[in-house]
């Protein structure tokens, strides 16, 4: 566990960046740092490796106070990813990724047979190896740094924005990554952030700061959409708070009602037969869905698989949650959402109303515990 | 000119000219013999001095003023100041080109470890390297280029002006300049001044080699052009005036 306990930074300037901090990072977790520019997160997040030296107060990791030792020891123990990569331009992937394994003086085959390992856990291909870092594009790059992190086999994580530099689809197949790694590894991660969408999806906890160095919250995301602490926590976690607190409410429960549907080679007269309020929808053999027909549509023939209305997203009723579940059923067109099994095929509907009657369901549980 | 030319051919057909010690390699090796000791002092002042400047951002105002000041002496008015308080020979020689290697090698060490990308060095830091392992293993690397360009810079130019030392009274190449001067015998002058300047050419292309040989392929495959843009300043007129004017990535910070 990382500690910190009335932590202050004042710079020699005069200006506070962290005023006395108290906050419990919990092992095995993901805690987010997030806030606006200037609230002090990535200056609390180097205090802990002792990148910036802490004013006052103190930290503890698991219990033996960070400024009993030697800073460069302290961080040889703690991985490091920071926004820029910061991967050493002279020296080849596997090399970068075998730093600290070296530093630590595990002698160079052992380092590099480890670096290949952590090379394809992040999603490297073996054949990076021998390239440069200035050859990678800023994803590849962002992977090596994680690799170079995990490289000894740290017990604790600090990334300091490590995907807000690459491009919306990369950092989103970065922050599923980094999911996987961690339900793999169970590392205690200390992540900052401005993107408050990223905090919400990646944090077990997540911090907000305020300008000045202050916590304003420290919760669980789902508590955190749901019930934000004050005003500023209101207005920092934005718009949509409502909808998007739905993705930490399960989905377990959530009736799945019936859903009419018809083979892909239907006549005319079996849609019609098959039709509820006017729409059937079309699947596949295997039973996935293909897309809706409407009564409406002129059915002289067979259906015609080229002209069916594109169905809305998908509900998993093994792996959504409430969110997953009413966007599904506001999605399609017929207003009735499609609930899938994991292998994809077609179980039933969900209807917008049943969500909300859950959502209601779960705050009255919520409100009685 | 044609039979200028002709005549410096003919002295280099001349057996005579490339024996004993007056014959060519005997000058050749004198003259590089003079050139090296002062490149090789040069290096071991200039190269810790810069490195220190540029690893810790203190005194970078310092090291440009020193190199701009140094550049800007006469090397002859030097040799001569040198050969009044200490006499002729080969010690004010060296001192005076010493003198030279210096501003060139000290000016490319702390250019090129300054401006190693900032959240490079704060990555290494932050990976629990010790300040002397991120010098030695991260910063020095990555200068290289620079430091290998002072070098060339450095040693092209004592080459060249290592013919003083005849003036002196040591020998090297500059003595078949100067003894040619002494006569009139202005086909022994070129081939004095082809000689040397042959000399330098062949060891810039040496140290050029060297350079592919030990700066790592990572540095010269680098496919973005930002990087050669800020390493460019060989020359101290062109080095940042202090850290602060470095291109240096935004670094976030909250």
């Amino acid at each position: 566990m990382i500690e910190f306990r009335g932590v202050t930074k004042r710079f020699p300037d005069g200006t506070v960046a962290v005023d006395a901090l108290d906050l419990a990072v919990e092992d095995g977790k993901i805690t987010v740092f997030v806030g606006p520019s200037g609230c002090g997160k990535t200056t609390s997040l180097r205090m802990i490796n002792r990148m910036v030296e802490l004013t006052g107060g103190t930290i503890l990791i698991d219990g033996s106070d960070i400024m009993a030792g030697d800073a460069a020891q302290l961080r040889r123990g703690i991985g490091y990813v920071i926004q820029q990569s910061g991967l050493f331009p002279h020296r080849s992937i596997l090399d970068n990724v075998a730093t600290v394994p070296l530093l630590l003086g595990w002698g160079k085959r052992k380092a590099r047979e480890r670096a290949t390992e952590l090379m394809e856990l992040v999603g490297l291909s073996p054949e990076m190896a021998q390239r440069y870092p200035a050859q990678l594009s800023g994803g590849q790059q962002q992977r090596v740094g994680v690799a170079r992190a995990l490289a000894a086999d740290p017990p604790i994580l600090l990334m300091d924005e490590p995907f807000s530099a690459v491009d919306p689809v990369v950092r989103e197949n970065l922050q599923d990554e980094l999911l996987r790694l961690q339900s793999e590894l169970g590392k205690t991660i200390v992540f900052v952030t401005h993107d408050i969408d990223e905090a919400v999806k990646l944090g077990d906890k997540v911090a907000v700061f305020r300008t000045g160095g202050l916590l304003a919250q420290y919760d669980e995301p789902g508590h955190l959409l749901a019930r934000p602490a004050d005003d500023f926590v209101d207005g920092f976690v934005g718009r949509d708070r409502g909808y998007r607190g739905l993705g930490f409410l399960s989905a377990n429960g959530l009736p799945v009602g019936e859903l009419s549907t018809v083979g892909s080679g239907a006549t005319g007269d079996q849609v019609r037969e098959a039709a509820r309020d006017g729409w059937t929808l079309v699947v596949s053999d295997a039973g996935h869905p293909l897309g809706w027909v409407q009564v409406g549509q002129a059915l002289s023939g067979p259906v015609d698989t080229d002209a069916l209305i594109a169905g809305g997203s998908l509900y998993d009723t093994e792996a959504d949650s409430l969110r997953g579940a009413l966007d599904a059923a506001l999605s399609s067109p017929s207003g009735l959402g499609v609930a899938v099994d994991a292998s994809g095929a077609v179980v039933g509907s969900v209807r917008a109303a049943d969500v909300l009657a859950a959502l209601a369901t779960a705050r009255r549980d919520e409100a009685a515990a | 000119m044609g039979a200028l030319l002709a005549d410096v051919a003919a002295w280099f057909g001349d057996s005579a000219n490339w024996t004993g010690a007056a014959g060519v390699p005997n000058r050749v090796l004198e003259h590089l013999q003079y050139s090296i000791v002062p490149i090789l002092l040069a290096l071991l002042i200039a190269v810790p001095i810069g490195a220190a400047v540029g690893h810790s951002g203190r005194g970078g105002f310092l090291v440009v003023g020193v190199a701009n000041g140094m550049r800007s002496l006469p090397e002859l008015g030097v040799l001569t100041i040198l050969v009044t308080f200490m006499s002729v020979g080969l010690l004010p020689v060296t001192i005076a080109l010493l003198i030279l290697a210096i501003p060139p090698l000290l000016a490319g060490t702390y250019a090129g470890v300054s401006n190693v990308d900032r959240a490079v060095v704060d990555a290494a830091r932050g990976m629990g390297m010790t300040e002397p392992e991120i010098l030695t293993k991260v910063e020095l690397p990555n200068a290289l280029p620079l430091i290998i360009g002072g070098l060339r810079t450095a040693t092209l130019q004592v080459i060249a002006t290592a013919a003083i030392a005849a003036f002196v009274g040591v020998d090297g190449l500059g003595r078949i300049l100067f003894s040619g001067l002494a006569v009139r015998d202005y086909t022994r002058m070129a081939a004095g001044a082809l000689l040397i300047a042959v000399l330098a050419l062949l060891a810039d292309a040496a140290l050029a080699a060297l350079q592919r040989l030990i700066v790592s392929p990572g540095l010269r495959t680098s496919t973005s052009s930002r990087r050669r843009a800020v390493v460019a300043p060989a020359q101290p007129e062109q080095l940042p005036q202090s850290r602060s004017t470095t291109p240096e990535p935004e670094l976030a910070r909250s």
